[in-house]
């Protein structure tokens, strides 16, 4: 039972820097949750207010129900898995991943004991009596997974565990650190920019920007209905089509195609203001058949060939707006000028002004 | 080039020659002074010089002529100069780290005198220090050369050693702090062992500036028992108006630099070693 809780944290370096603005977050015991955001986001800060490195502005930390905000992090029985993978140079892979328990008065035959259960687990016997130096980068990360794992943790902290592994090794390790976590029953909490990685790994998603949550929730929820403009263009890729239009007698205007509108109160601001950003996938968007009605007209300036599938770039007739659409790579279609048709239950809404998502 | 394979460079051949020429170049008056050394009174002197010397001009008299009072001076240098590294190391790490790691306010400041102090050329010290050392007594004491040769040397070691902590990654301590260590412990276990390298490196530099300061070593230190070598050496050819005794001064020479060139060799392994790699990522 540890579950980790963050409440209003805030983190201020000096008076202008304030990367972590207010953020309330919760992660349950076997909950692996992915903090996720382009640079500059908080979320590195976000995990060391976690670990305890930097203590936070205002706000408390709990684990396991206890506050932990002022307990230096030694004390707080949590472990983390670095960028770098900070192993210390001059000791070999036993005394790294030993040194935690070592010093925290364990008895030398149960320190063996772990040491040598986590290493069969990760595979690391035969490192033991190597240092860092002599290891290759797939076997020191895995070495500092051993280091965090053999600890036995309240709450294990991840910071980009992945990005300094080669593309192939890396979708091999994801595959693995997804298994191994999910028998550890604990809060996880991970960070990345690699959405990919957020997809696959978690049970839930915290996207973070400008020092604030985003949206916190499953990846496929996130994926779907996306709560504001930022998420629905950070996640997915190639990226969501979100186009401001006018609104006219309550449709949405894109070129001398009138899109209707969804029934919700929460259009009145939108009707006011007459303007509205529409938000389509690309893989919702499809090239129309002879039986297709309300087809949008427009012009291909840009073809790019995926291998699996062809990303077209469209400029809608009658308009300054530009479409990207997914088609499968053996379609086919005549000449330059095409219609398509816009799937109505794929579209996203969102108010201009504020960037939220309009709720049906 | 006529005659050369195709394909053949002759950068090797110069990049070679090269080498060799500035071999000599640096080794040279060395390589005279060990020379000396070794050849009898008459072959020194003798004319046209004697470069290769028969087994007859050689001898091993002036180094027997050194005799144990010179085993005295080598004791003397060597503590003076250990004493005063370590000093300066034990200071300027600690303040090297500091200044490092926390942000202080006025960082630059500090930093800036900190360079002003060691541009400041130190010969036009010591007639301020030898008021100093008059004044608080401590003429004939080997205080009166450790504390400005830790002093001096502060300056270099604080740069070079604060530059080295910032090179170091701050995950490992991060990760220290996560594992459990104490401040202190940190320091000891996990940042003391990497800095090994930055400390031979800064603490040969101070060793080097001790073992040979001359002008210090004359002016504070007048009885002849507390002696360092430089002294002792520029003693021998003084000790007579008429003739140079080049044999015992180059042989006193040799002597007095042996211990340092075997220390520098001692330690170059540990400078060389590279002891941070695979700490991060490689």
């Amino acid at each position: 039972m540890a579950k980790l809780e963050l409440n209003n944290i805030r983190k201020q370096f000096g008076h202008q820097i304030v990367p972590v603005k207010d953020m309330t977050l919760e992660v349950e015991d076997g909950e692996f949750l992915t903090l996720l955001g382009p640079s500059g986001c908080g979320k590195s800060t976000l995990l060391r207010l976690i670990a305890g490195l930097e203590q936070p502005t205002k706000g408390t930390v709990k684990i396991g129900g206890q506050n932990v905000t002022s307990i230096p992090p030694g004390k707080r029985n949590i472990a983390m898995v670095f960028q770098s993978y900070a192993l210390y140079p001059h000791m070999t892979v036993f005394d790294n991943i030993s040194a935690a328990l070592k010093l925290r008065k364990i008895p030398q035959e149960e320190i063996q004991q772990r040491v040598n259960q986590v290493a069969y687990k990760l595979g690391l016997e035969n490192l033991l009596s190597r240092k860092p130096g002599q290891l290759s980068g797939g076997q020191r990360q895995r070495v500092a997974l051993a280091r965090s794992l053999v600890r036995e943790p309240d709450v294990f902290l991840l910071d980009e565990p992945l990005s300094n592994l080669d593309a192939l090794l890396r979708e091999q390790v994801r595959a693995d650190l997804k298994q191994l976590f999910n028998t550890q029953q604990k809060p996880v909490v991970y960070v990345t920019h690699d959405q990919t990685e957020a997809m696959t790994l978690s049970s839930k998603i915290a996207i973070l920007y400008d020092g604030y949550l985003q949206q916190l929730a499953s990846p496929h929820e996130i994926y779907m209905t996306p709560a504001n403009q930022f998420v629905a263009g950070f996640v997915g890729s190639p990226q969501m089509n979100l186009l401001p239009l006018k609104i006219e007698n309550q449709s949405a205007v894109l070129g001398n195609y009138r899109i209707p509108l969804p029934q919700s109160p929460q259009l009145r601001e939108s009707l006011k203001k007459g303007t509205i950003t529409l938000g389509i996938r690309p893989e919702d968007i499809k090239l129309a058949t002879i039986e297709d009605e309300n087809t949008v007209e427009g012009k291909i300036f840009l073809i790019e060939d995926l291998g699996k599938e062809k990303l077209l770039s469209v400029r809608v007739n009658d308009s300054e707006q530009t479409l990207r659409l997914m088609v499968p790579a053996d379609q086919t279609w005549e000449g330059e000028v095409i219609k398509l048709v816009l799937s109505p239950q794929q579209m996203h809404w969102f108010e201009i002004e504020t960037g939220n998502r309009i709720k049906e | 080039m006529a005659g050369t394979s195709p394909g053949r460079k002759p950068t090797p051949i110069i990049l070679w020659i090269g080498v060799i020429l500035t071999i000599i170049f640096c080794l040279a008056p060395v390589l005279w002074q060990l020379l000396t050394s070794f050849k009898t009174n008459n072959a020194i002197q003798a004319i046209p010089t004697i470069y290769f010397p028969s087994f007859n001009q050689l001898t091993l008299n002036h180094y027997a002529q050194l005799g144990l009072t010179f085993l005295r001076y080598v004791l003397n240098s060597a503590f003076v100069s250990f004493t005063s590294t370590a000093l300066c190391l034990a200071i300027g790490a600690p303040a090297a780290y500091t200044l490092a790691r926390l942000k202080l306010p006025g960082e630059n400041i500090i930093l800036s005198f900190v360079l002003i102090v060691s541009l400041f050329p130190y010969v036009l010290l010591f007639l301020g220090l030898l008021e100093v050392v008059k004044s608080l007594n401590l003429g004939n004491n080997y205080i009166a050369l450790i504390v400005p040769y830790t002093a001096i040397n502060l300056p270099l070691t604080l740069l070079i050693l604060r530059s080295f902590f910032q090179q170091l990654p701050k995950d490992l301590e991060d990760s220290a702090k996560i594992d459990g260590y104490t401040t202190l412990s940190m320091l000891w276990y996990i940042v003391l062992p990497m800095t090994v390298p930055a400390l031979v490196t800064t603490g040969i530099l101070t060793f080097i500036f001790a073992w040979n300061e001359f002008i210090f070593a004359l002016t504070f230190i007048t009885r002849e028992s507390l002696y360092t070598i430089p002294v002792a050496v520029a003693q021998i050819g003084g000790s007579s108006v008429y003739e140079i005794p080049y044999g015992p001064i180059a042989a006193a020479t040799v002597a007095g630099t042996l211990p340092l060139v075997i220390l520098v060799l001692l330690f170059q392994r540990r400078i060389v070693q590279g002891i941070t790699a695979g700490a991060v990522k490689g």
